[in-house]
């Protein structure tokens, strides 16, 4: 066996390595050497062995095998082996391992070792990787060191109780008294960590304290407000003290931690509010501001004073300060300047509109964090009377935006020009020039939207049809755009083809030219199926409103009888029966659709939620995230042939059973109401009802409830809920199904593996089935979990699911 | 709260990750992945900040080194720039002129000072000079308790 190099000529040969697989060599041979050096017994290399093993895992390599390692050096009464094995439990170890229980001994006796590094190292991997049980056993323990004499070791236990608390909110309680009395101390370490856990028991969660039925301690630190005061105002007035001077700012990181402080005290609290009026308009106006420093402490003034009932002065002097921040020339004091101002744009409204000017000037930064905060921001700015000067900067942004900012920017302009729009020539030239730029990235139901407003302006026909037609001509790659311009073409053919318009200059438009640019997008390899079909209807439609080319109409159609695309086929086998046995409808069926109903109630289609107008902007991740239920064909299919023969096909109707993300004016399929005539179909998702749950399963106060949900034909959704009503807790809670055979299963990850005791949170679990061959449903779930140390498994089986009827049959 | 911190390399090399909260060895690796991937697409003179998921990205490019702060969204971000500077100063002054070279060799020193400055995802000292001493008394501490032989290596 090759000695074992010492560790920085290991990481010397290492980085020497001219290959990946040259270093993986190396790096072989030198675990080799680590595993046979760990058998042996104490050689006085155990710490550099370690080191060395650290470096590799580092490096991405498994490690696992030097856990109990670690574990055994932290036993060790060498300092220098404690050390490299307390760092190796932070690295290697984790609250998921089991070697990490056997470290809560070591770490005891540590806590109460003489010397006091050896407490600190004890109190950092605590605070690092202390498990919820390791926690409830050692808090006793920090609360005494918490009372010690030494600032050094009080410092560190203020901080493990920090954690301490995280983990295990109801022990909370215990610290309040040290907390308190902390806060007296001079050592700015000791008072930091003070603060800190003072905050974090301030901030436990209202919901865990309910369950518990304990109090929020907000009430009670807000005796410390005097106090914290004081603390504040000698950090500003008093002269330089070297040790904590940041350029000029004494001590800014427990500035910024006491304002955080003040800033939960007084959220609620007229009193406390009061008691700190002075001190943050000193903070404000004496805080030098040329530095990242002072910039950083004069931003969490803002946020306080803007967030706690402070006098209306000084909330103008807190937005001024932001207002000075956007002008900087430093784009991170802009982007959290751009941040800030959006969190109070709904409350402070004018306030931030003054400011209109820069923010808009920050579209133009090339920086993309600031644009999409400015573009954020502006959209939250447009208001009736800066509509058309905002509209026109955001669409100047729109053509050079990038791409991941351009769904949320033309989904804001079109909110924005549907609440404010000035008059309705000026909305159809906004949502036209947003289709020309970004067609790509706008919404599904645009196209029914556009079309509506449209049919709604009837004195702008002309002017539109005559726009869209030109537009056509210049480019056909931009769907939308091209499917609006085909429906207006054929609508109002004869108004382009009569030639005259007011609000633009007159062309002569021939009825070869019209046929021409529909079959263009006919015949192109970018119109997609849906647009196709557009234009076919389009063709069709001119068939009524032009005199000379009909038999070219009917040539055109009677081509796409034999189309590969089954859509196009049926569409034009229809119209040629138009034409040939139904040739006296024709007139009627083709003649001008009428003013569609747009349905604006948030739940049109019998979908659960819909976000509000004034959400959209803060939810692009929740668009990505949210998973359209599947189209629903079929009934929209049979729904069309009726309309076909009643009044008119409307396209629309294609596109919104698909379109299901985040709609913000949900139209229900063009045509709703005509369907209503023919008595109820239903051409979208079949109304969703409050999904019914049973519970499958009760043991030892672990309860799970299973709730399912029809998505489509053959497709379910079924969530499982686990709560754990019991005294104690569990940890590695999961849940396996197995389901008939010719039934697929999908099981999505759990939103949590551990149950806290007495119910405090509960586990949720999406399973996915897909039963094409509709067999009888069953499913056998097994349930395996950890409590107090031991391993429970269980199974049960449920034979039908709820809200499926007896025999599971959908 | 920080969440993480992590130094990487221009070229993607992990140089110190320290985590804050528990989070498995998949996990480590996909954020690691994402983070360099992020950064290291970052134009030169841009703002230090950027969103990822529910949690706010502080990073500062020190000579070749990425050093790079998840905090969580209620965390004050200039503060967190400022937090990055301290360790990076606190290295300076351990190491005199740290460069990378430093923390390839001597990463458990570097461990080791983040850890009298950091802890639990909160600052533990504010004051530079408290956190050099503690350094050089755990230093010597080990110096006492070893043998030559750790005084070549670790030391070296």
């Amino acid at each position: 066996m090759s000695p074992s190099v010492p560790l920085q000529e290991m990481i010397r040969a290492i980085r020497s390595a001219r290959t990946q697989c040259e270093e993986r060599g190396v790096i072989q041979r030198e675990c080799a050497a680590i595993r046979a050096q760990f058998r042996q017994s104490d050689n006085g290399g155990r710490s550099h062995n370690l080191a060395k093993l650290l470096y590799v895992h580092m490096l991405g390599y498994p490690a696992h095998f030097g856990q109990m390692e670690c574990v055994r050096m932290i036993a060790s009464p060498r300092y220098s082996e404690k050390r490299v094995g307390y760092l190796g439990a932070m690295m290697l170890l984790d609250e998921k391992q089991d070697a990490s229980l056997l470290i809560t001994n070591s770490i005891k006796n540590d806590l109460s070792h003489s010397n006091q590094y050896v407490q600190s190292l004890a109190l950092c991997t605590l605070a690092c990787m202390g498990s919820a049980e390791m926690c409830r056993d050692l808090a006793p323990e920090i609360d005494r060191l918490l009372q010690s004499s030494n600032s050094y070791i009080k410092k560190k236990a203020a901080l493990c109780a920090v954690h301490i608390v995280r983990k295990v909110q109801d022990l909370g309680e215990l610290f309040v008294p040290a907390a308190r009395s902390l806060l007296s101390e001079k050592n700015h370490g000791v008072l930091h960590g003070a603060v800190v856990l003072i905050t974090q028991l301030c901030e436990r969660n209202p919901e865990t304290l309910k369950r518990f039925r304990k109090v929020c301690l907000v009430w009670f630190f807000l005796q410390t407000v005097p106090d914290l005061v004081q603390i504040m105002k000698g950090l500003i007035i008093s002269g330089y003290s070297p040790e904590h001077d940041v350029s000029g700012i004494s001590d800014p990181f427990l500035q910024v931690r006491i304002l955080r402080l003040l800033r939960i005290l007084g959220r609620n609290s007229e009193s406390a509010s009061d008691a700190m009026n002075d001190l943050l308009a000193q903070v404000a106006t004496n805080t030098d501001s040329t530095k990242t420093v002072g910039n950083a402490v004069l931003y969490e003034t803002v946020l306080t004073v803007l967030d706690i009932k402070s006098e209306s002065g000084l909330r103008v002097l807190a937005v001024n300060i932001l207002g000075r921040f956007l002008l900087n020339s430093d784009r991170n004091i802009r982007y959290i300047a751009m941040t800030s101002l959006q969190k109070i744009v709904g409350t402070d409204h004018n306030a931030v509109q003054r400011h209109r000017g820069t923010i808009v000037d920050c579209l133009k930064d090339q920086d993309a964090s600031v644009k999409r905060r400015a573009l954020e921001l502006s959209l939250a700015l447009v208001s009736a009377s800066n509509i058309r000067s905002m509209i026109k900067e955001l669409l100047l942004f729109l053509s050079s935006c990038p791409p991941e900012l351009k769904a949320q920017a033309t989904s804001g302009i079109f909110i924005a020009a549907e609440r404010y729009a000035p008059s309705k020539r000026w909305h159809i030239d906004t949502i036209l020039h947003v289709l020309t730029t970004a067609g790509g990235d706008v919404r599904d139901e645009t196209v029914p939207n556009l079309i509506h407003l449209i049919t709604s302006a009837s004195e702008l026909h002309c002017y539109t049809v005559h726009k869209l037609y030109r537009a056509l001509l210049t480019d056909i790659s931009q769907q939308s755009l091209v499917q609006v311009a085909c429906w207006c073409i054929g609508e109002y053919g004869d108004l382009l083809l009569k030639g005259e318009c007011q609000e633009t200059e007159p062309v002569q438009v021939s009825e070869d030219d019209v046929l021409d640019a529909l079959e263009t997008v006919l015949q192109s390899h970018m119109s997609s199926s849906a647009t196709r079909g557009f234009a076919l209807t389009a063709t069709m439609k001119l068939s009524t409103r032009i005199t000379d080319n009909v038999d070219r109409i009917r040539s055109i159609v009677s081509i796409y009888g034999s189309c590969i695309d089954v859509e196009l086929q049926q569409r034009a086998v229809e119209y040629n029966a138009l034409f040939k046995k139904y040739d006296h409808m024709r007139a009627a069926v083709l003649e001008r659709m009428p003013l569609i109903e747009k349905n604006n109630s948030g739940n049109a289609n019998g979908e659960a939620t819909r976000e509000t107008l004034t959400e959209t902007n803060s939810s692009r991740t929740a668009q990505e995230e949210r998973v359209p239920p599947p189209p629903q064909q079929q009934p929209a299919k049979q729904t069309y042939d009726l309309l076909d023969l009643l009044g008119g096909a409307s396209e629309p109707l294609q596109q919104s059973p698909a379109a299901q993300t985040l709609p913000i004016i949900t139209s229900s399929s063009a045509g709703g109401d005509l369907l209503d005539l023919l008595g109820g179909l239903e051409p979208t998702p079949g109304p969703v009802t409050p999904a019914p749950s049973a519970t499958v399963y009760e043991k030892d106060g672990v309860t799970l409830t299973l709730s399912c949900e029809q998505q489509s034909d053959s497709s379910l959704a079924v969530t499982l809920t686990a709560t754990n009503a019991s005294q104690s807790d569990i940890s590695g809670f999961t849940l396996q199904a197995a389901v008939p055979k010719s039934v697929q299963l999908n099981m999505n990850a759990p939103s949590r593996d551990s149950l806290p005791a007495q119910g405090a949170a509960q586990l949720t679990q999406l399973v996915m089935l897909n039963n094409p061959n509709k067999v009888n449903l069953k499913m056998r779930i097994r349930i395996s979990y950890t409590r107090q140390g031991s391993a429970f498994q269980d199974m049960v089986q449920v034979d039908s699911l709820p809200g499926l009827g007896a025999a599971g049959h959908t | 709260m920080m969440r993480f911190l992590l130094l990487f390399s221009r070229q993607g090399k992990l140089r110190l990750q320290k985590w804050f909260t528990p989070i498995t060895e998949r996990e480590k690796k996909k954020i690691i992945r994402d983070m360099t991937t992020l950064v290291l697409a970052r134009q030169p003179r841009s703002c230090n900040f950027l969103q990822w998921k529910d949690l706010k990205i502080i990073y500062k490019r020190y000579a070749s080194l990425y050093f790079c702060l998840a905090v969580e969204n209620q965390e004050n971000e200039l503060l967190a720039l400022e937090v990055i500077h301290r360790y990076v100063e606190l290295l300076d002054k351990y190491f005199g002129n740290v460069c990378e070279l430093d923390i390839i060799f001597n990463f458990e020193k570097a461990y080791f000072i983040l850890d009298e400055f950091l802890m639990g995802g909160e600052i533990q000292e504010t004051s530079k000079q408290m956190v050099n001493r503690s350094i050089e008394a755990s230093d010597m501490l080990q110096e006492d308790d070893s043998s030559e032989w750790y005084e070549v290596e670790l030391f070296g």
